[in-house]
């Protein structure tokens, strides 16, 4: 019955709900456009560290855990493969280089990422071969490598970067491809960890042979469920060193928090907007309402009939606009140019949905708590 | 015959802090089948509290309405709830069509709350809509209506659902004289016809040209009932 009422009148009234519907509409977009490009930019900045097949980052001890300022010594690395409970241990270094393209176009930043072959930290390749030397001039890219720039598997690339003063040209063969793996916003290649040392840009070339340093160590267990306290063995057992687990590596790259935040308090406050929205809109509409609640009340309407013609058409309009909504950024997200880091599919999407579906209600629940205090006397004129 | 609905020395007092207000004073009557009240009285007397007592919406301060044998006090606020839209029909002043139904629609609603509604209901609204005349207005919305058509649509939704007790209040104070009397003329022959216990209150003697029973009520009190004819013709003409 309360149905009944509810469709009757947004049927009736189709224009004013439609109008509400678009504003909806319009809400949605807003936050499924935060929410993706929440995922985006947060995939830019992490998605490599978050594929990494390892459940615990060594970092130097004192650094903030900031992998750019870590150094870990090669010998650490026996140390922290001699722990009871690792299973393998790989040296990671991260650098930043520029991508020489040919036919003149601008060279573009890519991740330099120094990865021993077969140890964790080295992502599986899709195409071509792994890398399997210590030092070899060739590396594995990530596919957008292929799709952005134009590269093949088996080409010569130039990458430049500057050490001491000078600008450096070094030549290195693709060999294999792998699937997204962006650092900090760039698209990452991969490459033997002493190429990597050669390459990478530095305020003097070292010739002289101190020891090999990577950033951090990405530490495969043999029991992954262990992990906190696997944590605290290898620190304890290890000097200088700070153990973490890969949500914490991630959230220490620097602005990743910080970024994430942002977007979630804008996205946070757009759908407070909508709350209010709603709730204002059918607040309003209801006050409008209140005599005809009464005489509704006063022929013999129950509550339950009068609080689901609320609430019914609460949701009805809501689901109309988020439904609108969520089409009309589907299209937007097709036609958007590729280079935009918006990522529909996450799952902070799905929330976002969610959460967008149950500000009808939420917003409603002042109405219909109105609704129902109306007192069918005021039919007659009177009150109690 | 007995009666359908009996008030026995119903009282009704509201109180706002420390002041009372004796709104209905012992008023005793009964309404038999097919009878037609008139409530008169002058502004302030009590009509419109007498009629929500009647009708389930407002318990008596003392004394007892009974409607079909069933004493209203021994109902909880549920139950009332049910009985108003099982046993009563109701006609407001004005403005008391939902404005996003149908004239139809609007009269069905009594049967969709009973959960009457079935397959016969449909011949059984139009019949009752041929009966006021509102034939060809079936389909249309309350706000393309004139004010007696409106008044009419009420009148077939008090009556749709086969209540025991019709009630209206100054039914027709938003009419013009005219208008007035043929929606008046029409609501008595149905409550003739359907052997309801009617009872309308009203400002305007003239509308008691079709009643049965005057109930005259002044500050609370009644003054007198007069059920005879003669005297209720006389009383009209007079003023
Ligand atoms: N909620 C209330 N609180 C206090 N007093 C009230 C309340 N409702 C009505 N009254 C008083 O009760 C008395 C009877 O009111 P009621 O509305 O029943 O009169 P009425 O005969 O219908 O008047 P009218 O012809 O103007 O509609 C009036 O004096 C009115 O002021
Ligand atoms: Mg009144």
């Amino acid at each position: 019955m309360g149905f009944y009422l509810a469709v009757k009148e947004v049927w009736r009234n189709r224009g004013r709900f439609v109008l509400i519907s678009l504003v909806i509409a319009l809400i949605t977009t807003l936050v499924l456009f935060i929410a993706a490009l929440a995922e985006g930019l947060a995939d830019s900045n992490r998605e490599y560290l978050s594929k990494v097949d390892a459940e615990l980052f060594v970092f130097q001890k004192d650094v903030d855990n900031l992998i750019a300022t870590s150094r870990i010594g090669r010998s650490k690395i026996n140390d922290v493969r001699r722990v009871e409970g690792v299973k393998d241990v790989g040296a990671i270094g991260f650098a930043t280089g520029s991508l020489i393209l040919p036919d003149g176009r601008q060279p573009v930043n890519v991740s330099l990422i120094g990865v021993e072959p077969n140890s964790p930290g080295m992502p599986p390749v899709l195409t071509g071969r792994t890398i399997n030397t210590l030092k070899g001039n060739e590396a594995v890219v990530e596919e957008r490598f292929l799709t952005r720039f134009g590269v093949k598997v088996g080409d010569d690339i130039t990458i430049k970067t500057i050490q001491g003063t000078k600008e450096k040209f070094f030549s290195i063969r693709v060999v294999g491809s792998t699937d997204g793996q962006q650092y900090q916003f760039s698209p990452a290649m991969f490459m033997p960890f002493k190429t990597w040392d050669q390459i990478r840009p530095q305020a003097q070339k070292t010739n002289t042979a101190g020891e090999l340093t990577s950033n951090v160590l990405a530490v495969r267990l043999k029991n992954p469920e262990d992990k906190a306290a696997m944590a605290q063995n290898i620190q304890n057992q290890v000097d200088g060193i700070e153990v973490i687990d890969k949500q914490a590596t991630i959230d220490a790259v620097p602005g990743y928090k910080v970024q994430q935040s942002t977007l979630n308090t804008q996205q946070f406050f757009t759908l407070l907007i909508g709350v209010l929205v709603i709730g204002g809109f059918f607040q309003i509409q209801l006050l409008q309402k209140i005599p005809l609640i009464g005489v509704l009340k006063a022929i013999g309407s129950s509550n339950t009939t009068i609080a689901i013609s609320v609430i019914a058409q609460i949701i009805m309009v809501t689901t109309f606009g988020v439904f609108l909504g969520s089409a009309v950024t589907l299209l937007l997200s097709v036609v958007l140019p590729a280079g935009i880091p918006i990522v529909f599919n996450g799952s902070s999407v799905f929330l976002a949905i969610l959460a967008l579906l149950a500000i009808g209600p939420i917003g409603g629940l002042v109405s219909v708590r109105v609704a129902i205090g109306v007192e069918p006397l005021i039919a007659l004129g009177l009150s109690s | 015959m007995s009666a359908i609905l009996e008030a026995k020395s119903v009282s009704k007092i509201y109180k706002n802090g420390a002041s009372e207000v004796k709104a209905v004073d012992s008023a005793s009557f009964q309404i038999h089948p097919g009878e037609f009240v008139g409530l008169v009285g002058p502004s302030g007397s009590g009509k419109t509290t007498m009629l929500a007592m009647l009708a389930a919406l407002l318990v008596p301060t003392h004394g007892d309405v009974l409607i079909d044998g069933i004493n209203l006090r021994d109902m909880d606020e549920k139950e009332r709830v049910k009985f108003r839209r099982n046993r009563i029909g109701f006609t407001f002043q004005s403005n008391n069509l939902v404005p996003f139904l149908t004239v139809r629609e609007n009269v069905e609603l009594m049967l969709r709350l009973n959960n009457l509604y079935d397959q016969d209901s449909r011949k059984k609204v139009d019949e009752l809509l041929e009966r006021l005349g509102l034939c060809e207005r079936k389909n249309s919305l309350p706000n393309q209506l004139s004010g007696g058509q409106k008044q009419r649509v009420s009148i077939a939704r008090s009556l749709i659902h086969d209540p025991s007790v019709v009630l209206a209040d100054e039914p027709t104070a938003s009419l013009d004289s005219q208008r007035a009397f043929q929606v008046t003329r029409l609501y008595a022959d149905l409550i003739h016809e359907q052997k309801k216990a009617g009872i309308m209150v009203t400002h305007d003697l003239r509308m008691c040209e079709f009643v049965d029973k005057i109930i005259q009520i002044s500050d609370g009190k009644i003054v007198s009932i007069i059920d005879d004819r003669e005297t209720i013709k006389a009383m009209i003409s007079c003023g």
